[in-house]
């Protein structure tokens, strides 16, 4: 004998979540965010440890003191991690695309941004030209829209030394 | 602190949906099991902690206020748990504490997910990177960990083929595993040639959405000695946090590194100190780690100090963490890459290294398994929970 729940049809209830946020950045973002404008890259360093925090916190998370001095840094840098995205997820951009970890010279930590500039079809080429300790250069956007995505990496012209 | 055990177990078969149960009903299912096999009803429990990861992964509003009667709680006290992937984890952690602590002698840890109801859950899971900085770029849990394994392999020398491995290792025991989700096995070439999802990761080294729920019920040491019933022993338990910036663990002055798992390393150094683990190697005899994707349990590996740093894969190649080969076997159920219901795939791991070594495994069993660790993680790499399981309260010694 079969029971009701067996026999009956899956049923469903469809539904979309429409969410919306408008988060507030703070000040220390700003500044960051103003120095895209300008073509800088700007940290942030804390005065007992010495590190240069880009993306720039207000506070150094070791020391747990609020961070000091302004730091720019320098518009390129080495590669530390990276992957080729060739999958599409639902609410994230068309693939393929690179992203990369870029510790900047000058600076203690890595800073996240998309790699512009080599053809993914490839995965395997692709991955040996962004191998982890290649160089890269920053690139500014020429229309700023005020947030992160206002920079890019493109691998550097000069070989790592 | 007191002596707690693990009285009962229960965890259903997982797979990609179940359209003949609510997200409460199969939590029910999960409890009841449990409840069978320790001999105990639910008017036997005094408290519950329920692991529930974010909201928006199943697409309810807490959901915990909607299994309490599932479970029988109203009246009892409850807490909800969210570690995010270790959320399974932090809730036995949770449990014990009520136990340990002495403020109760039973508690049930009981929960369910259902990941494949949502249609966007690396969307979802974006949105736990930071606002300004990162969230903006398709940051997720696939690209986080394919990351980490370039770090790894490029650190180590290891390659494609030796995560390929882990893969065929953790199908050939999933399929021996009656409630794990994909249990088909799989060639090398087969993970080799599956679709490439963010390099190097492919489909094939990467876990499933599942559903399915498991519970679990501890108990006081004086409790268990009521009773005429094998209990498994929680011996040691530690927890640790890394840092949320993945961008801080890299380069010179990094205190852990993204290939690594640094953070994790800590937690089982803290529960092998209390569970007198000097030798992990000797002293352990099955691991059930969670590893979501196949280059995720090389590092894991290493950071429960079952090898050194860099030696997983050529250990692996060479048959080591294989059921029926000598030393520690890791994820005999196939672990979290067969079988992922993200609120309880900690949950899962606990039950799984206190049935082996209670020698309740069926065909995954390790021969003569006494004891078993057990870990989870969560967030981006984030939280981390580790557990030694005995089958004995005597000191852990060497064989």
């Amino acid at each position: 004998m079969t029971s009701a729940s067996e026999t009956a049809p899956a049923r469903f209830y469809e539904q979309t979540w429409d969410l919306s946020y408008r988060h507030a950045l703070g000040a220390t973002v700003g500044v960051f965010l103003d120095g895209l404008r300008d073509a800088k890259l700007l940290g942030r360093q804390c005065p007992k440890c010495s590190r240069v925090l880009v993306p720039p916190r207000s506070y150094c998370d070791r020391c747990f003191v609020e961070t000091g001095d302004w730091q720019e840094v320098a518009n390129e840098g080495v590669i530390e991690m990276m992957t080729i995205v060739y999958e599409p997820f639902k609410g994230l951009p068309a693939p393929p695309y690179a992203i990369a970890y870029v510790l900047l010279d000058g600076a203690s930590t890595a800073l996240l941004g998309y790699v512009h500039g080599i053809d993914l079809t490839d995965v395997k080429s692709a991955t040996e030209q962004l191998a982890i300790g290649k160089r890269v250069n920053v690139h500014f956007s020429p229309q700023p829209k005020g947030d992160v995505t206002d920079y890019w990496f493109e691998l550097s012209d000069n070989e790592p030394t | 602190m007191r002596n707690v055990g693990i009285l009962g177990v229960g965890q259903t078969d997982f797979v990609t949906k179940r359209t003949d149960v609510t997200y409460p009903e199969l939590v029910r299912e999960g409890a009841q099991l449990a409840f069978d096999d320790a001999g105990l009803s639910m008017t036997d429990i005094e408290a519950v902690v329920v692991p529930l990861a974010p909201d928006a992964l199943i697409g309810i509003g807490n959901g915990e206020r909607w299994l309490i009667e599932s479970i029988g709680a109203t009246g009892k006290p409850v807490m909800r748990v969210n570690n995010g992937g270790a959320t399974g984890a932090s809730a036995v952690e949770a449990a014990w504490m009520h136990v340990a602590s002495g403020l109760f002698d039973v508690v049930l840890v009981a929960g369910a997910d259902r990941v494949s109801e949502s249609l966007s859950a690396q969307s979802v899971l974006n949105k736990m990177w930071d606002v300004a900085y990162e969230r903006p770029y398709p940051q997720n849990t696939i690209t986080m960990l394919a990351m980490s394994a370039m770090r790894y392999n490029h650190m180590y020398g290891a390659d494609e083929r030796d995560m390929a491995r882990v893969t065929v290792k953790n199908r050939r025991h999933a399929s021996l595993n009656p409630h794990a989700h994909l249990r088909e096995l799989v060639t090398e070439d087969d993970v080799l040639n599956s679709r490439i999802l963010a390099w190097p990761l492919k489909l094939g080294d990467v876990c499933p959405s599942s559903t399915g729920g498991a519970a679990l019920i501890l108990v006081s040491e004086e409790y268990a000695s009521r009773l005429k019933k094998p209990v498994a022993w929680i011996r040691g338990l530690g927890q640790n946090t890394e840092t949320f910036w993945m961008g801080d663990r890299v380069g010179p002055q990094a205190l852990g590194d993204h290939a690594d798992a640094d953070a994790l390393a800590v937690a089982f150094d803290r529960a092998y100190a209390q569970a007198g683990i000097t030798d992990p190697t000797s002293q352990i005899d099955v691991a059930e780690i969670y590893a979501p994707f196949s280059s995720v349990e090389f590092h894991v590996i290493e950071a429960a100090g079952l090898c050194g740093r860099g030696e997983a894969p050529a250990l692996l190649a060479g048959g080591a963490f294989h059921l029926g080969a000598e030393g520690v076997v890791v994820n005999p159920s196939g672990g979290t890459q067969c079988t992922n219901p993200i609120a309880v795939t900690g949950t899962v791991r606990v039950i799984e290294a206190a049935t082996q070594v209670l020698g309740r495994a069926g065909d995954r069993q390790v021969a003569g398994a006494k004891v078993a660790i057990a870990s989870a993680i969560g967030g981006d790499h984030q939280f981390y929970s580790t557990f030694v399981i005995a089958n004995h309260l005597d000191p852990i010694g060497h064989p």
